[in-house]
């Protein structure tokens, strides 16, 4: 799988009540999160997130309460990809679940700046920051979660009989 | 190589003899929890399996307590939802309004978790039931759907940090101090992907309550989990709850903690942790007179019995403030009874604070105590992040339900301990 995409970049410890507020959990249609990410810390997101747009961030991204409406409205905004220092451990397992591709990658989330244009390849493990010509190296997922994000998903994958 | 107490959970879990931290495991569940916000998402996924039946009827719980009473249209079809998809289902632990709690409040009260079980919960907070030696973490609504269907779970084993106890703490100290301190001390995710494992000799003088409160905040820390050693008061209250039979796991002597930390709980003081993270702890002394608006006292941090009793003790014969509004919303309607029965409810009204059926609310900025842009709040609750309570620009402070009820009285954060040589001289 290759992501292609802008670089939104945020600070360490974005969490899921900035990510969406819980003032918009009496819903949970993907659109209509996806029109509240991100609002408490940046209302500019939702108006110039593109599709295929790539997250990059700080550590400990995702952390506080286990809501999926938090990867959901990530992915649902378009977002193909999140590029963290490190994450919470509940995002990490929901976003992997509802098939939003997450990667942990330190020196790529420090030193790749808001803008610029990169390329993930996760079958070799490369980010390619097309705009300075930097490479980085991260760990490829283990087979079984590569499954449940190929598949879009893990229930996705159930009902596949990938997983059982 | 020895393994933690989780881990020794885990393997028995999974079929396996041992685990290593970093391995991923299938582990079979003891119970699968929702609640009213997390558990549409997962009926619309279960859905995806097409004809599907949950794995068992009696090892599902589902608590309707975020925004119950319903707060409004868009609340109450997510409760409809859950209560069709029970009763579709037969599902045997559904608590709907009048049967309900705090889920993390209810469900140890309800004895729907033993020691040795190996719990998942759609709820951050799921990791409370560590307090009874149980592992218990929270997940997603994908892992809740998968869980109902097949039972397991998928797991990577964590590594442990260790945290010794000692000592007894002082009085009007209480778990909460505990907890903000030590996530004082390591931060929001000094304890990320581990399991914090408590020990020591300190834990004689840490009732359930605050066990189940230091437990309940391990997330807080980042912590997959975060289990209580089992011991007599462990045993205590399960057999009085009516909880299975404990299946008691220790760790072994030779088990590899990535460090651990020790802490004398006799040095520990009133604690409050600071607008915008739970990291930023602080004790009295540390700050100057911080005014506020509105004080919480409940949640599944500290909306039990010993947390009401204790607020009671401090607001008996008192006042609030003025122009300080004083929630007070028992966990569940257990607590609730008893609070009634042993008069703590006329006491808070006296002093002039309300007191709210059970629900999550205002914890999560739902609804019952919303704050506006500028107000500053002091909560019992165990999230503090910018908006938690309301407006992107109020404030939430943590901290127990002594320093939450004796900040009512005088209107600023303030010790019990202030109050209480007040009291004497
Ligand atoms: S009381 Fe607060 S933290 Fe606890 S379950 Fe409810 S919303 Fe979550």
């Amino acid at each position: 799988m290759i992501y292609k995409g802008n670089v939104i970049k945020y600070g360490d410890n974005v969490d899921t009540d900035v990510i969406i507020p819980a003032r918009y959990l009496n819903t949970s249609d993907h659109k209509e999160l996806a029109s509240h990410c991100m609002e408490d810390l940046d209302k500019t997101f939702v108006t110039r997130v593109k599709s295929g747009d790539i997250i990059t961030a700080g550590a400990n991204f995702g952390c506080g309460s286990s809501r999926e409406h938090a990867p959901i409205a990530i992915k649902a905004s378009g977002v193909s990809m999140v590029i963290a220092k490190s994450f919470a451990r509940i995002f990490y397992r929901n976003a992997i679940n509802i098939g939003l591709a997450i990667v942990e990658c330190p020196e790529a989330a420090e030193e790749i700046s808001e803008g610029d244009v990169i390329e993930a390849d996760m079958d070799s493990g490369i980010i390619r920051d097309l705009t300075t010509g930097r490479e980085y190296k991260t760990q490829p997922f283990p087979e079984f979660i590569q499954k449940i994000i190929e598949n879009g998903g893990l229930m996705q994958s159930v009902s596949k009989g990938v997983i059982k | 190589m020895g393994m933690t107490m989780t881990q020794k959970i885990l393997a028995a879990h999974s079929g396996n003899v041992t685990v290593t931290a970093g391995q991923l495991i299938m582990a079979d569940l003891d119970l699968v929890l929702g609640n009213d916000i997390t558990t549409p998402v997962a009926i619309k996924e279960f859905a995806k399996l097409g004809e599907q039946a949950v794995f068992d009827k009696d090892k599902i719980t589902l608590v309707m307590d975020h925004f119950v009473p319903n707060k409004d249209i868009k609340a109450a079809e997510q409760c409809k939802m859950c209560r069709e998809f029970s009763a579709e289902h037969d599902i045997s632990h559904f608590y709907d309004v009048g049967q309900m709690g705090i889920e993390h409040a209810l469900i140890p009260e309800k004895g729907l978790v033993t020691a040795g079980n190996c719990v998942i919960g759609a709820d951050s907070h799921t990791c409370t039931y560590g307090a009874l030696g149980a592992f218990s973490t929270g997940v997603g609504s994908t892992d809740m759907a998968f869980g109902m269907a097949t039972g397991k779970a998928w797991f990577r084993v964590p590594p442990a940090i260790k945290f010794i106890l000692t000592g007894k703490p002082r009085r009007y100290v209480s778990g909460k101090d505990v907890i903000l301190h030590i996530i004082g001390e390591i931060g929001v995710d000094g304890a990320l992907y581990s399991s914090m494992e408590f020990t020591g000799d300190g834990l004689k003088h840490l009732s359930m309550a605050d066990r189940l409160c230091i437990s309940n905040m391990a997330i807080e820390a980042g912590a997959k989990n975060g289990i209580f050693e089992v011991d007599d008061i462990t045993r205590e209250y399960l057999a009085t709850h009516g909880a299975a039979a404990p299946r008691e796991f220790r760790a072994d002597p030779d088990a590899e903690y990535e460090r651990t930390v020790t802490i004398d709980l006799s040095q520990l003081e009133p604690t409050v942790s600071f607008p915008h993270l739970p990291e930023n702890a602080k004790t009295f002394g540390e700050f100057g007179d911080i005014k506020i608006d509105q004080v919480v006292i409940g949640s599944c941090t500290n909306g039990r019995l010993e947390d009401l009793q204790t607020a009671a003790e401090i607001l008996r014969g008192r006042k609030c403030a003025k122009n300080v509004r004083v929630i007070i919303i028992p966990a569940t309607q257990r607590t609730y009874l008893e609070a009634m029965e042993q008069g703590l409810l006329k006491t808070f009204i006296e002093a002039g604070a309300v007191v709210s059926t059970p629900t999550c609310g205002p914890c999560l900025g739902g609804y019952m105590g919303i704050l506006a842009e500028g107000e500053r709040a002091i909560a019992t609750t165990n999230r503090n992040f910018v908006g938690r309570m309301g407006h992107p620009k109020s404030e939430v402070y943590l901290a127990s339900p002594a320093v939450a009820a004796a900040s009512a009285v005088t209107g600023r954060i303030t010790s019990p301990w202030e109050l209480e040589k007040e009291a004497v001289l």
